[in-house]
């Protein structure tokens, strides 16, 4: 346990802290995930006290990274960094990222075991950008916005595959597809999702047999799209 | 005007005098953060002060301004829920770093605590002047200070220039549309509106030069 990267969510609202460590920890109940929510006497704000007694939880040794709302939860939560040892401070990271989708990302790779840096980079591209690649034109579309149209005309590639793991596209498969098509530049959709957003990919609800069909629009995205179908079609490692 | 250089009494009657003009102006900023921001500025701050005030009984009488300045930091960013508690917290604690252990201050060190207090406004907020931030009131505050400091002026003197020229760079924030804070969200409609984080900083170097005039 003391291996795992530990999750802080900051957020304004308690409530929405203690929530997300609900929604988080179904997919994660290994990782350690510590809500920061609130002011120290419940009111909607942000505590010092409460971010800084969190990070303590969460960091067993291996590391944490925090995840905020909005504005002044990033600057408690600097704050509190401000006050832990040089040797902590080295191994705890705040991400901008959208606080669901990246803290559901995060969680997801903190329980798999990975590294400091990946469940950076797992929470960063939770909401559908791909790592390292500044594609301001790659609009990111609602969850299912296009699912009804996934044979559409116009798509340059497509792929379809079976899914064939008995527990269907649940949080690991998935967190494996997002991050194998984050390693990508171009945008790929699975049945009409951002391939590269975890919540929209888990939200297909896709189950054993159900087909998924892996397509751009993009010329370019041959490989990842080989690469996609070719991990789905392997049961994604587990079937 | 008094023109002696300021010890830790200075600093003491500066947070009781913040604590004042932050409770009399409560429901000012908090009116001012209700019309762009989440309307919690003036029950914010005027919880924190509150609470430091609450702490200086607990200053020991050898104190210096850097120790009365550090109290006023650590409070204020545990107490204060909102922007405001990192970064006036982090603002004291600069200025708090840059007095050191000295027992008096000058003109000089007085001009430069407010430039440490302002660039850690800056490294914690990341705002520059211009984006309807506090930043708009203190750095012409620092600016102001620097040139009074720098023609011999007395630390009261340096700190009622600062004062004045915070005061209007608080009402200057007035058309600006924010580019920063919870205000950013409105963007356009920000404009017309006077910024509380600035009006606020302009009531507290108020009070820093109305402490000094009578030091």
């Amino acid at each position: 346990m003391g291996d795992r990267i530990g999750l802080v969510f900051v957020s304004h609202s308690e409530l929405i802290a203690r929530g997300l460590v609900d929604l988080a920890g179904q997919m994660a109940p290994n990782t350690s995930l510590v809500a920061a929510g609130g002011t120290d006497d419940g009111r909607i704000g942000t505590s010092f006290e409460r971010v800084s007694a969190a990070i303590a939880e969460a960091d067993a040794g291996a590391g944490a990274v925090v995840l905020c709302d909005l504005g002044s939860a990033i600057l408690t939560a600097e704050t509190a960094l401000d006050f832990l040892d040089d040797d902590q401070r080295g191994r705890v990271r705040i991400v901008d990222a959208p606080l669901v989708e990246g803290g559901v990302a995060a969680a997801v790779a903190a329980e798999a075991g990975d590294d400091l840096e990946t469940v950076v980079a797992a929470a960063r591209t939770a909401g559908g950008d791909s790592a390292g690649v500044d594609d301001a034109t790659a609009a990111v579309e609602g969850p299912g916005a296009e699912a009804s149209d996934s044979g559409a005309a116009g798509a340059a590639l497509s792929r379809t595959v079976t899914l064939v793991n008995a527990d269907g596209l649940h949080a690991r498969p998935a967190a494996e597809l997002v991050k194998l098509a984050a390693t990508f530049p171009q945008k790929v959709t699975v049945n009409g999702v951002d391939a590269k957003s975890l919540l929209a990919i888990m939200s297909l609800g896709l189950t054993k047999g159900s087909q998924l069909e892996i397509a751009s629009t993009d010329p370019a995205a041959g490989d990842a799209v080989d690469a996609i179908a070719g991990l789905a079609a392997s049961g994604f490692g587990e079937a | 005007m008094a023109g002696g250089p300021l010890g830790a009494d200075w600093a003491v009657d500066w947070v009781r005098r913040s604590a004042a003009t932050v409770a009399e102006h409560r429901v000012e900023l908090i009116t001012l953060d209700r019309e762009i921001g989440d309307g919690d500025h003036g029950e914010n701050l005027d919880r924190g002060f509150g609470a430091v005030l609450g702490k200086l009984d607990s200053v020991a009488p050898d104190a210096t301004p850097g120790d009365v300045l550090k109290l006023v930091a650590t409070t204020l960013i545990s107490t204060v829920g909102g922007a405001a508690g990192p970064l006036y917290g982090t603002a004291y604690l600069r200025a708090a770093t840059s007095v050191g252990s000295e027992a008096e201050l000058d003109s000089a060190a007085v001009a430069k605590l407010l430039e440490a207090a302002r660039d850690g406004i800056v490294a914690r907020g990341k705002a520059e002047s211009g984006d309807k931030t506090m930043i708009d009131a203190w750095t012409p505050a620092v600016e102001a200070a620097a040139a009074e400091a720098g023609r011999g002026a007395s630390p009261a003197e340096v700190l009622a220039a600062a004062a004045d020229a915070a005061a209007a760079g608080a009402e200057a924030t007035e058309p600006l549309v924010a580019r920063k804070g919870r205000a950013s969200y409105l963007g356009e409609r920000s404009r017309g509106h006077r910024d509380p984080g600035a009006q606020s900083s302009a009531y507290l170097l108020r009070a820093a030069a109305d402490a000094a005039a009578e030091a």
